[in-house]
Order: C-alpha cells, then structure tokens, then sequence
C-alpha cells in the first residue's frame, strides 16, 4: 500500500474505533466518571479531611492525580482488549486480515483507539476534579508525556489479552485480578514512604506506581520514586509489548488458523 | 500466455491437531471464469480458500494470485481478492453502510470513492434502503448480500464466495445468480464453493472436485458432464398408463398412473424412446432429469475416490 492508502486505512480504524467508543458513552465514558466522582466525595470530602496532610498536599490534592492515572489505565486497556476481542467474537477481524492493511497500521490503530478512550476519560475526571480542588501543573512536558505513555503501555496490553483470550471471561480476568490490584497498590491512595521499609521495596516491584507518581510529580511536584527511571520503564515496556503484538498479528494462531 | 487468475501448486494443510486439511492441491483459474470448488464437508473448500486470503497460514506450498506470490507480497495480493465467506462475519452493532464503507477505507479507498462505492454496491445489491439499520436487523439472505457488497467495494479482480447462497431462498438465489452472472460478464474472476451443485452446473465454466484434501477432478463443467455414462430421465403422459411402456433396450419403472422413469446410457438416444411411445400412442407432456446430472457425478466421483483411499490404507 502506499504512504496515502496507509494513512486512510489508519483512520478508518481510528474513527471506527472512536465512533465504537462514543456510540456506547453510557457504558465507556459515564461510568468511570460517575464512579471516580464517588471517590473524590468519600476520600477527598469526607474522609480526606480526616486523614489530614500527604506529602506536603491535602489528601484530595494528593489523591487526583492518582485516579486520574487510575481511570486512564483502565479505560485504555478495556477499550482495546474488549473492542479487539469483540472482533475476533464476530470474526469481523477478518475484514481487516483480508485486506492489504499492515499490521503494524492495524496495531497503532486499535492502540490510538485506547489512548483517545483513555485521555477522553482522563479528561472527564480532570474536569470533575476541579469542582472538589485547584489543580496545579508543575511540570506540563512530564504531565503529558506519562500519561500519554501510559495509555500507549495499556492500549498494547490490552490488545495482547484480547489475543489470547477465548472468552469473556478472559479478558475480565487480567483486569480484575491484576490490574486492579496493582493499581490500588500503586501508590493512587497513598505515598509509599508510610509503608514499612520491606513493603516499599516489594511496591517498587510495580509498574504502575512508577506512572502514578511520576504523573503526580508532573502535577504536584512530588514522587517517590525516580522520574527518570519510570521513563526509561515505561518506555522501554512499551517498544516490548508494541513488537510482541506486531508478532502476535503476523503469526498468531489464534487469529489465522 | 496469460497470467492465471489463481495459481496453487503441491498445497499442504495441517492444523495443530495433526489433521491435514490439504495434502498437495493443485489448482488453474483462467482470468474470465466462472469456476466451481466442490466437495463434501470437511474435503479442504474453506481451507483451501482461507489459505488465499490469508485467514489461515499454510503449511506448504505456492499461492499465486495474478501471478503475485502472496509469500512475496501478500498485501499486494490482497488488493486482487474479494472474499464472501461462509459464515457472517461483520460487526452485528454496525450500520449496513458502515460497514462497507468501513472496508473500503481498509483498501485504501479516498473517502469519496469509498462513499460513492459503497451507495453503487448496496444500491446493486437491494441494500441501499437499509443502509441505516444496524447489521442484526437485517434478514439472511440481506446478510449475504451485504457481505457481497463489502467484498466487491474495492472492485476486486478476482471474486472468492464460499457458498454464497447457503439457507438463502430460491427467488433470492436466482437474483444472486443474475447478479454474478453479471459481474462475471464485466471480466470478474469468480469462483465458488458451493453445496448446491445445480448453481455450479448453471453458473461455471469450470469445476474442480476436491475430497479429503485432494483435487480429483479438474475440468470443464461441459466436459464434467460428458462423463456422465447413464441418465434417468422422467416422461410425464398425456394419457393414464397402466404399466411401464414396453421399450426394447431400455430399463425403467412406473412412477405413477401418468408418468414413469427410463434409464439412458450414454450410447442411447431419446429418439428411440420417443419413437416407441408414439407408436403405442402415448403422448409425452414433459420430461425432466431425475436428479441434477452434477449431483450423480459428483456422488459417484466422491464415492469412487473413498474407495480408492480405503484401499489404499488396505494395502499399507
């Protein structure tokens, strides 16, 4: 295919993936508005005063930038591992397996998909956040450039899951018994220095509270852990996860037998 | 010399289970024909077809398309092929429109041609009132034409319909007959799988025959046809008949009080047969095939080449 039958393939997935998403906003956009608003009134409103000081900030300043990070990982992994899995459910996959699409445009579709799924998201809650505490960016380059990230690393792994995945089950598995886990242990709640010396350790082990802090570093200023280092991380997870996929779409058994 | 439409040398199959779907097909399609893959369930048809556009990874073989080698530019190949698979495979929440419209970007398609494409296929189709509904809504035989729209939207050199008018109706199957009649007329490629074997003999030029993996029969559906060494056919009568019509040389039964069956070999002539019934003053008001002289010889073929395959696993 040439460079312009490349680009209009690349939208149509885009928009197809966008106009997925926004069709059905009371199940992807409302939801996750609804259900971090929720958060904000109990642990920011009402227990947050309670709680007192974090970090040198009030627990719901505290708090935002982590559910912010929150419903981006969420929303950009469902997007992808759903809407993928859905067209291997329908065989509709084999519109596109047929067609002369690179699988490399096909990838980066469904990965912007999620990552305006994500950021849409991300938005909502950062909107809503404003009618609960004034929002500070200190660092706007590192802000945006994490959680842009962020969605990409989500969006691939989503799209890996929805791969493997044979059911429904499947893909609500790695959701509900990894990624929520590992989000909740993320440092969202809370900083990591008020765990004892062996559990931060242990929580170092994972990935996420790398992207929440060094979003909250964007925003607040402040991080437990090395800004630097969860770049290089995260990056490095995404050319990984981005070259397994590229894999998975050319050979995948799953997909084409 | 012209380029062979589709082009398949020693293709071999096997799927992880250890089955071998394919064991070495070889296949010619002329560009122009009208051609026919037949076979039992479970003989290689949607293999072999899934091979060609790539939903399944061969295990060996050569695949040419146009003379392309799709294991040296598969995507360029795919540019030449319009599948119709057997089974749905759409988006059930999307637009009818949509979903053509949405194929046509994935060749590549400007939005305007895409549009335009998109309202020519579905207005050719009978699809164009649906063009709004979601793709659930529609009926089957709606489904199948929806799927042909899809595949013919980048106007494809070479058109592959895997059973096209399984569970479809009669009128409907006819108008799908007209309209590949037509597209095939405009120089398309066409070939079909089918279970229907009066589409193949009424629609192809050509006819391939493949059982358990292997072609085992190649040729022109006339000459197909030719082989067929005996026929039955039916004589329905003016007059109420009591028995079977006596005619020397020729075997048969009575069906009923006005129409009995008459079995032809291949060196007969119905002249004889009418001849003789004249003389006894029977009046024939119609005659008919027994069954679809296809359908006998595929049988017959299928039949003959199980045996042949049970022998051989006897000898071994």
């Amino acid at each position: 295919m040439s460079f312009q039958e490349q680009r209009i393939a690349f939208t149509t997935i885009v928009v197809k993936e966008v106009r997925r998403f926004t069709r059905i906003w009371l199940q992807t956009l409302l939801p996750p508005a609804i259900t971090i608003a929720l958060y904000f009134v109990i642990f920011g409103t009402l227990i947050g005063p309670r709680i007192g000081e974090m970090s040198g900030f009030s627990y719901i300043e505290f708090v935002v930038p982590g559910l912010i990070m929150m419903s981006v990982i969420t929303n950009s992994y469902s997007n992808v591992v759903s809407s993928f899995y859905g067209t291997k459910f329908q065989r509709s996959v084999e519109e596109l397996l047929v067609s002369p699409v690179p699988n490399y445009i096909i990838l980066t579709g469904y990965v912007v998909g999620g990552v305006a799924r994500g950021l849409a998201v991300g938005l909502i809650v950062t909107c809503l956040s404003l009618f609960f505490t004034d929002l500070q960016v200190s660092h706007v380059v590192i802000t945006v450039a994490i959680v842009f990230l962020t969605a990409v690393l989500f969006s691939l792994a989503g799209f890996i899951n929805a791969v493997y995945a044979n059911s429904f089950d499947d893909i609500s598995i790695v959701p509900t018994f990894v990624l929520t886990p590992l989000t909740y242990l993320g440092g969202v709640f809370y900083s990591i220095s008020m765990l004892p010396e062996f559990w931060q350790g242990v929580s170092q082990a994972n990935p996420i509270l790398y992207m929440v802090n060094t979003f909250r570093y964007g925003l607040l200023g402040v991080s437990d852990i090395n800004v630097a280092w969860a770049f290089t991380m995260v990056i490095g997870f995404c050319i990984l996860l981005y070259s397994y996929s590229l894999y998975l779409l050319g050979h995948a058994k799953k997909l084409r037998n | 010399m012209t380029t062979a439409a589709l082009s398949i040398r020693n293709l071999h199959k096997q799927y992880d289970n250890g089955f071998k779907a394919l064991k070495g097909v070889d296949l010619e399609v002329q560009p122009g024909d009208f051609f026919a893959l037949l076979g039992p369930n479970g003989a290689g048809k949607s293999t072999t077809i899934s091979v060609i556009c790539s939903l399944v990874q061969k295990t060996s073989g050569d695949v040419r398309i146009f003379d392309i080698d799709i294991d040296q530019n598969f995507s360029l190949a795919k540019r030449e092929i319009g599948v119709v698979p057997q089974e749905f495979n759409f988006n059930q929440f999307e637009k009818v429109f949509d979903i053509v419209r949405t194929q046509a970007g994935y060749f590549g398609l400007p939005a305007s041609l895409a549009e335009e494409r998109t309202e020519k296929y579905l207005k050719q189709l009978g699809l164009w009132d649906k063009r709004d509904q979601a793709s659930r809504m529609l009926s089957g035989g709606m489904k199948r034409r929806l799927m042909i729209a899809r595949a013919l939207v980048h106007e494809p050199k070479l058109l592959i319909l895997d059973e096209p008018t399984a569970g479809v109706d009669i009128e409907l199957r006819r108008s799908m007959w007209q309209f590949l009649k037509e597209i095939n007329a405009r120089g398309t490629t066409i070939i079909l799988t089918t279970h229907y074997l009066e589409e193949a003999e009424s629609l192809c030029r050509n006819v391939a025959i493949i059982d358990r993996g292997k072609i085992v029969q190649n040729t022109s559906t006339r000459e197909l046809l030719r082989k067929l060494s005996r026929e039955v056919f039916i004589f329905d009568t003016k007059e109420e008949i009591d028995d079977l019509p006596s005619i020397a040389g020729y075997s048969g039964q009575l069906i009923d009080s006005h129409s009995f069956e008459v079995e032809v070999e291949k060196n007969q002539s119905l002249n004889e047969i009418f001849t003789t019934l004249t003389e006894q003053n029977i009046h024939v008001v119609s005659m008919r095939n027994k069954a679809n002289r296809l359908e006998e010889l595929f049988v017959s073929m299928v039949e003959s080449h199980g045996n042949e395959s049970v022998g051989e696993k006897g000898k071994s």
